[in-house]
Parts: C-alpha cells; structure tokens; sequence
C-alpha cells in the first residue's frame, strides 16, 4: 500500500512534447512508471518516448484509461492544464510548473475543492512511491520502499531528508513535494489524513518552511487526529522578515511565519523537530522510538 | 514588484478610486512650482521610496528632515524638497545606510476628520483576496493585529463577482462610517477589489485611509505590489519599476535565472533547491556562522550560472568563505563540479571554498575536485560542511 500513486497508475503528462516534459517522461518510465500518454494541442498522432501523444486529456483518457497525471507546461498555461484533467476526471493532478500567477491558483483552488480530483502542486517536485511509480523530477535512486511517509513544501530538501532516510535503512512509503507556492491544492493536513489510514504507512517525516501557517494547522491536526510517529523540520530560522527566500510562499510577513513560532506549535504537538537539516533522518529515528513502532 | 506611492495613486486614480490631487518633483524648483500648481493652502511634500516608515523617517544628512512633512508656501515646498532630493532618507525598513531620495510628491493637503485602515491581501487560509479594514488608521497593522485583532475586519471576495455591496456596507458599519460616507466607502472599496485583482496584486494597502470632513473617504497614501509571476501579462506594469530601488546583485542575479537575497553575514552560499539554500543558511548559523546570501542556482544550473553566482558573492566585500552545497538529483554532481572548477578558473578565488556535493555521481564528482590544482576544501555531510565553512571565515 501507499497513498496517491502505485504500480496500477496510469500516467500521462501534459506538455510532452517541450524540452522538459519530454526529459521527465523518459526518466518516470526508466523508473518503471506506466507513462501511457502525453498530451499537447496540435500534436496528435506523434509519439515521444514511444509514448502516444493526443490533442486533449479527455481523448488521452478514452483511449489509455489514464488516472494520473503530470503537468510541465508553461506557467501562464498551467491553471487551464490542471482545469482540463479536472474536467477530464483525472483524479490525481501533478503540477511541476514554478511561476504560476497566484490568482489563477485561486479560481483553480475553487474549481478543484468542489470536485473529486486531487491536486498535487504546483511548484513542486511530485510524488514517488518508491519501487512503483515516480511521477515527477525527483531522482528515484535515491528512495527505498518501506515505512515512512515524507511530505515537504521543498524539492532538493526532501531529497536530503530521503537520503538520510534511506542511509538510516528507513524506506519511504510514498514521498509528496507540495509546492513552494502560497497557493497549492494539496496541504499537509491533507496527507496526514493519507498517511494516518494507509497501513504502509508507520511513520510521518514533514518538511516546512517559513511562510503561511500550513505548518501550524498541520501540527494542530496531528495533536487531534494522527496516531503515528510524526518528525519535522522547518527550513528557514536564519531567514530575515520581508525577503522572499525563492518559493513564492517562503515570505514573513507581518511578522507572521516564522520559523520559531512554526517550531513551537510543531513541538507542543509532540512533534519530534530536528535542529539541524542534517539531522532529519534521526528525528525520524528518535519519533519512531519514542512511540515504541517500527 | 514594488512600484512608488505616486505610481500607485495614479493607478487608482484610473480606476476610480479616490486620491488626493499630486504632482511629482524631481528638483526642489519643480516642488515649489507644484505647491502654486495645486493652488492649496496646505500641501505635503512626500519623499518617494519603496520602503515605509517614512513619516517617521529621518534624513541621514539632516537628522531634523522627516521624510514626510506639511508645507504652507512654496518657499517652505522648494526648502523641504531640497532637503530631501539627493539625500538618503533612513527608516524602520532601509536599514541604517537609507535609501536615496530621488523623487518626491507634492499633494495638496486635506481636511481629516478620522484616519482608518484598508489592506488586500491574498489569504493562504481562504486561499483568495481577503479586504482587511480597521479603525486603527496609521497605525502599524501588524501591531494592531497582534495587540487588538478585535479591530480589525475582514471580507473574503470573489474574483470576477469582486466585492458586494453588502460586504462593503457591513465593513462600513464595523468601521462606524454613517450617512453618506458609507456611500463613499463602498465605492472606494469596489473600486480598490477590483483594482487589485485587475492588475494581480499581491498586496494592496491604504494606510492611512482618511474620512474627511465633508465625510468622503481619500487614499492619503497608497501602497501597491505586483505578483511577479503574472507581470509576463501586465507589460504597462513593468515599465513602473525602478531598478534603482532595489538591491543591484539581487537584479543582476535574477538577470541570469539565479534567485538570490543579499543578507548581513559574512558566509556566503550556493546551493540548488530553496529550500535546501534556506536549511544551509540555518545551519551555517547553527554552527556559529553568520551567512551573507540566500542564493539557489535552480535544478539545471550550467557553467555560466555558477560563474556567475560566485562573481556575485565575491563581490560582496563582506564575503570571507563561500560553502558550495548541492544535492544532485536531475543536476549530476559532476556537471557542478565541471561548472565550479570552470567558474573557478574565470572568476579567482580570494577567500577559502567549502564544497559539499551529494548525490548523482558525487564520486566522479568529488575525484575531479580533488584532483584539481585549485584550493577547494571538501565536506562530507552537511554538519562537516558547516563546521569546515565557519572554521574558514574565522581564520579570514
């Protein structure tokens, strides 16, 4: 078991036929993903990767029964991208694109909490459930099937987290990169919920970052609801206020998201938090022994 | 995008939003001129930086010049403008070496009768634009909602519905405007919801936002910042940035695809991901280090890129050491290893180099520095990197 995504998706990607939907394509496939289309208006009947490739996500779906997929085209097109797989029932929606205009987020935000599709991103680095399918631009070598569910608002930081994981001999059940954007469609309460009813599940590793309040919610819910050992790290305390740090939503503002007052709230839920990045994976070590699993 | 007060204005001038009369001078001459232009008893003469605080604000040549202050003649317009013009202005925002004075802003004055406060933000809570109002104008918002959030009230609104009528009637209400101010306020509001969604702002503020005596409501300043990601649609927008701002390495590195933010310490840093740039600044400070940058080359840097991140950090005299820390995923440890000693080649390296490569084919990686002739000292693991890099700066 795993959440979101297994050896059974079938996933097409949007924007195939760009420089890096095609370089991702080719490396979800080597990791054994099912990549049964690709979809760019206009381009019907090529291939890529040998990969068919259809005008629209509803024809891809007829034809493939496709129900993932994975979006890399362009900033100012992935707000209709993400719409059309809605549309076409797509149930799981992976954004990668970074830049997306905020606004457009809201109304896809609105559109897509009404309906059954879940969205993943965008600004994100996708989701991998290791040894079974990776649906994004993270390097699958890296992962190792087992217990611990990871889920970050980072790219490269997950994979520092996963390395360590995977260097302690603790495996991932699946590993999900929200999205650096203050607008994303999936939050980590959202997952928590995954992870807490997902037997493969034993474990809970989260990466925030200055910025919002996710975090906060996040450890509120995990005090109420979640069962399993949970470890975190916020990216960030040396960040000063009013300075982006390159993810549209790493901002404080008003004072408000921090990294301390993220790391207080994480803490008096019973969160294991680790001080330093390089300790993530012994968080996670130190989590699951005090909870006595795994 | 942040863009100035009288830019600001004029867009809301456009879109109907009530703003005092202005003029802006460059020349303490073209102040007084706009003191006898507006043709009012009482005018403002409003330095014209992106930072706030300005009021409070001092010039660091003249600690005695606010940087906003009230004139009643035009000999008292010139004098003041010229006090500021060519001057750096310091407030709570600019840090102790100020911020240039290039422009200022001749307003006619106004008759106040109470002085509110009106923000838009994008909520990430209620993922959408939420109009803030409260009657605590002039004041520093975050203080008031961290002091008295009871006075402050806000309205979620729609996209292309903007805001209601009755939303704005509520909030007029909340705020204690009656008769034909609550009038004055919905239409200001309406106008500003739109405005702001029109023009995708990331922020919207009026602080203070003036009732004046005849009960109309006016911008007396006015604060706008664009999403920088949606700017590709507003090419009018982009014409209203001033370079001139803003911090010259941050323009010249997103010049070239890098995104970076100049910081006090003396560490400088280069690291692929944010938030990994982000975690190596927290432990570079954990350690005991100060760092000088946030910088992320992004996940496919090349030769040119690295080059010239390092330009960047070792132009900043501050720099003493530099940490290089990758984690190659798609971006294979050699190519970066290429690209440092390449960059090393071009650039010269004045101060010691700390790298820490992980991932896709760091072996090869780490051989081909190793094997270099170049002074680069090598980490393994984040905590030896952090340790090796603030050692480094120290001795420096």
């Amino acid at each position: 078991m795993s959440i979101l995504i297994n050896k059974q998706t079938r996933v097409i990607c949007q924007g195939i036929t760009g420089k890096v939907g095609h370089f991702h394509t080719k490396g979800c496939k080597e990791y054994g993903t099912q990549m049964v289309a690709g979809v760019t208006p206009g381009k019907s009947g090529e291939t890529v990767e040998g990969v068919p490739v259809f005008d629209t996500v509803s024809e891809a779906v007829k034809a493939t029964g496709a129900n993932a997929t994975m979006i890399f085209v362009p900033p100012a097109f992935t707000a209709d991208a993400i719409l059309e797989a809605a549309d076409a029932g797509i149930p799981v929606i992976i954004a990668i694109t970074e830049g997306v205009p905020v606004l457009d987020m809201v109304r896809v935000y609105e559109i897509i909490k009404r309906g059954d599709s879940t969205l993943i991103g965008p600004n994100c680095p996708g989701v991998i459930t290791p040894e079974e399918c990776k649906i994004g631009i993270m390097p699958g070598y890296i992962h190792k099937k087992g217990p611990v569910g990871v889920m970050s608002r980072s790219g490269t930081l997950t994979y520092e987290a996963v390395w360590q994981l995977t260097g302690l001999g603790l495996g991932q059940s699946t590993c999900v990169g929200l999205g650096g954007d203050p607008i994303v469609g999936t939050s980590f309460i959202d997952l928590l919920k995954l992870y807490e009813a997902d037997p493969a599940t034993e474990a809970i590793m989260m990466m925030g970052e200055i910025g919002g309040t996710a975090e906060e919610e996040a450890a509120a819910f995990v005090k109420q609801h979640v069962t399993k050992p949970v470890a975190a790290f916020i990216a960030g305390r040396a960040a000063p206020p009013g300075k982006r740090m390159g993810h549209a939503g790493a901002i404080i503002s008003g004072g408000k998201g921090t990294a301390v007052e993220k790391v207080a709230a994480l803490e008096a839920a019973g969160i294991e938090v680790a001080e330093s990045p390089a300790d993530m994976g012994t968080a996670m070590q130190r989590a699951i022994k005090r909870k006595g699993r795994a | 995008m942040k863009i100035h007060e009288f830019q600001a204005k004029q867009i809301l001038r456009d879109a109907g939003v009530a703003v005092p009369r202005g003029i802006v001078a460059e020349t303490a001459d073209q102040a007084a001129a706009a003191f006898t232009t507006l043709g009012s008893a009482v005018a403002v003469v409003k330095a014209q930086i992106h930072a706030g605080g300005r009021g409070k604000g001092t010039v660091k040549e003249n600690p005695k010049q606010h940087g906003v202050q009230l004139v009643k003649s035009a000999a008292e317009a010139k004098q003041v403008a010229a006090a500021l013009l060519g001057n750096h202005l310091v407030t709570i925002q600019t840090g102790p070496a100020g911020q240039t004075v290039r422009k200022v802003l001749v307003e006619e004055g106004c008759d106040i009768a109470r002085e509110l406060y009106l923000g838009i933000v994008v909520d990430r809570a209620v993922a959408g634009p939420v109009l803030m109002v409260s009657s605590e104008g002039g004041m520093n918002i975050e203080e008031v909602a961290a002091k008295t959030p009871e006075l402050i009230f806000r309205e979620r609104f729609d996209l292309d519905a903007g805001l209601f009528s009755y939303q704005a009637r509520k909030l007029a209400a909340l705020l204690g405007l009656k008769g034909a101010s609550v009038r004055s306020a919905e239409k200001f509001m309406q106008s500003l919801c739109r405005v702001f969604v029109k023009s995708d702002c990331s922020l919207a503020e009026i602080n203070p936002l003036v009732v004046t005596g005849a009960g109309e409501l006016l911008a007396l300043d006015a604060k706008m910042t664009f999403d920088d990601n949606a700017l590709l649609r507003h090419k009018d927008l982009t014409t209203l940035r001033d370079l001139s701002e803003e911090e010259p390495a941050e323009v010249r590195a997103a010049e070239s695809g890098l995104s970076y933010v100049k910081l006090d310490g003396n560490i400088g840093c280069l690291v692929n991901g944010a938030g990994l740039a982000m975690s190596t600044m927290d432990l570079i400070k954990l350690h005991g280090g100060e760092p000088a940058n946030f910088l992320d080359v992004g996940g496919g840097a090349n030769v040119e890129q690295v080059t010239e991140a390092f330009r960047i950090l070792l132009e900043d005299k501050h720099t003493k050491a530099v940490l290089v820390n990758i984690f190659g995923g798609i971006m294979r440890c050699t190519t970066i290893a290429s690209a440092i000693l390449e960059a090393y080649k071009l650039v010269g390296f004045s101060v010691p180099l700390v790298v820490r490569l992980e991932g896709t084919e760091v072996e090869p990686a780490r051989k081909m520095l190793a094997e270099s002739k170049f002074d680069i000292i090598s980490a393994i693991g984040l905590t030896d990197a952090a340790k090796k890099v603030v050692a480094a700066a120290k001795v420096a």
